[in-house]
């Protein structure tokens, strides 16, 4: 709950600065902002307060999702910062009940109840399994992950991280934040790592 | 296979208004779902990437009897008919920047400026615009239903499709000297760069790459001109899924939920720049008039 509040303060505070030289002839993004604050309504679970950009979101989309080094170091060692672990310390949970998470494109429209568990998307943007052959193509194919990658320890906290949140090793990926904002729990995001990582699973077959 | 293709065909049937049907909806309603369930249940590549062969060829085979023609034929006559409070019809009072009446060609020259309401319109936009003022109809009536349903089309709908029915074929030409619309222009681009919410998505997230699918959705890349006429060229739709006529700002709207932000209001400048930036982006390539979608 606590941390619910923090995290809208900060949405909103750089929401506000960006608004602030608006109509500066030319600045195309803040009036951007303008349009989308005066043109936009609540519907469903989708408040309006989503408009408003988190510090990460203001810094990628004021540099054209290419901040200078020095700040996306900076930016992931923040995100970096705020992983939860699982409470048990393992990173790698049940490849089955990963494959159903990695499914299930649920979650955060104005039409899902938000009363009802969040899905992964995973396949709206992966290749994983070789069984599913409709996935999407807009991040890399997943196919072999543990294979190529084996199961280290460090492996599996990569996963595990970048899973949790994307933007700790890349500071403007076009990857959701799933244990950051929310969507996904530390015990899925484990399930998800066994889907890439279990030589079990028929993603490294 | 077979299931898939017969779905297709089914639902290919009913919208050319036969009885035929893979489910057991009431045939007599046109607007059942149709083939939706058989495309999302297919369990291979190759059977969706053959699903889509087929799909294209049968939307070549429809050209011809499209069912956006239903749609069309109502708008031709509610365009004609007077109507509203102040009783007169849009025939003889709706300028779509054309003159007065005038439909051939309008539709391929949208959004543009309008002076007398000072804003920049896409055509549906623009309509609307005449309903309210021309005709006195409400726009909070309007937009309360702005968009068709497997159970009902709003006359805007109908009256889109019939403009835009006349510029099959034509050239984009957004006026993009105007600096009015210039402005929407970038304004719209801006819009489609800027990433919030939840999953920190923009447009540009699923529609900045060329050849990306979410799924097995192909993703127009709305940067380039060659990306930007696909997400252009077919609006309106008749979308299988569903069985429904729907607009580009329909389009529009559906997309900022799937980006997880709060609904853009309808006939709005949201969409009139999202619009300005897409349409203008494919500015000299043809548009191929009202559509089919999957
Ligand atoms: C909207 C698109 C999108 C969704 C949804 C998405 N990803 Fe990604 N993912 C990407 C992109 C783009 C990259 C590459 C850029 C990067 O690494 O940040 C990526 C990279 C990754 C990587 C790193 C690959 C490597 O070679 O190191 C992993 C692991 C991964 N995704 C797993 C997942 C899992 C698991 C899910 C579902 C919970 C998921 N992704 C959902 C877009 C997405
Ligand atoms: C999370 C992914 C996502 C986001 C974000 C998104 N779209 Fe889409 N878009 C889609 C999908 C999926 C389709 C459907 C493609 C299909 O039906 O084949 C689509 C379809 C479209 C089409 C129609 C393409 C056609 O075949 O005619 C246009 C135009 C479009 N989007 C523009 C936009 C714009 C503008 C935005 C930002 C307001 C946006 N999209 C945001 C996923 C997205």
């Amino acid at each position: 709950m606590t941390k619910k509040i923090i995290l809208l303060a900060a949405m909103t505070a750089p929401f506000m600065i960006a608004a602030q030289p608006a109509n500066a002839e030319g600045d195309y993004s803040a009036k951007a902002i303008e349009v989308f604050k005066k043109d936009f309504q609540p519907r469903g679970q989708a408040s309006i307060d989503r408009l408003a950009e988190d510090g990460l979101q203001a810094i990628c989309n004021r540099t054209g999702n290419n901040p200078s080094p020095q700040s996306a170091k900076q930016l992931e060692a923040d995100q970096m910062s705020s992983i939860k672990h699982p409470a048990d310390g393992k990173l790698m949970g049940d490849w089955k009940e990963g494959e159903k998470l990695a499914q299930s494109g649920r979650g955060f429209t104005w039409t899902d109840d938000p009363g009802l568990p969040v899905g992964g998307n995973c396949y709206n943007c992966h290749q994983i399994s070789p069984k599913e052959t409709s996935y999407g193509t807009i991040g890399p194919s997943l196919y072999q992950f543990g294979k190529l990658r084996g199961t280290s320890e460090e492996i599996q906290k990569y996963t595990y991280n970048k899973i949790f949140n994307a933007k700790s090793y890349n500071a403007c990926s076009e990857m959701p934040r799933f244990g950051h904002v929310g969507a996904l729990k530390p015990e899925q995001i484990k399930h998800l790592v066994a889907l890439l990582l279990d030589p079990e699973s028929p993603v490294n077959k | 296979m077979k299931r898939l293709i017969a779905g297709m065909l089914g639902g290919l049937l009913v919208m050319g208004g036969a009885a035929a049907q893979t489910d057991k909806k009431p045939a007599s309603k046109p607007a059942a779902k149709p083939a939706a369930q058989a495309v999302q249940a297919a369990p291979a590549a190759e059977v969706k990437d053959a699903a889509t062969l087929e799909f294209e060829k049968f939307r070549a085979e429809m050209e011809d009897s499209n069912p956006a023609e239903l749609f069309e034929m109502k708008g031709e006559e509610q365009w004609k008919a007077k109507r509203g409070p102040k009783n007169v019809s849009l025939a003889e009072s709706c300028d779509l920047g054309k003159g007065v009446g005038q439909v051939a060609g309008a539709y391929v020259i949208h959004p543009r400026y309008y002076a007398d309401a000072n804003a920049v319109m896409d055509l549906e936009r623009r309509v609307v615009w005449c309903m309210v003022e021309k005709q006195g109809f409400k726009f909070d009536d309007i937009a309360k239903k702005p968009f068709a349903d497997s159970n009902s089309t709003p006359d805007i709908t109908n009256l889109v499709t019939y403009v835009a029915t006349h510029s099959k074929n034509m050239k984009i030409a957004v006026p993009l000297d105007d600096p009015k619309v210039r402005d929407a222009f970038e304004t719209g681009k801006a819009m489609a760069a800027y990433r919030a919410g939840p999953y920190d998505f923009s447009c540009n997230t699923c529609h900045s790459g060329d050849g990306k699918r979410i799924r097995m959705q192909q993703l127009p890349n709305i940067s380039t001109p060659e990306g930007a006429i696909k997400g252009v060229q077919g609006w309106p739709g008749y979308r299988m899924t569903g069985g429904v006529m729907l607009t580009h700002q329909w389009r529009m709207t559906d997309c900022f939920r799937q980006q997880r932000f709060p609904q853009p209001k309808y006939a709005s400048d949201a969409i009139a720049n999202l619009l300005t930036y897409m349409i203008g982006t494919a500015n000299g390539l043809e548009y191929k008039g009202p559509g089919i979608k999957r």
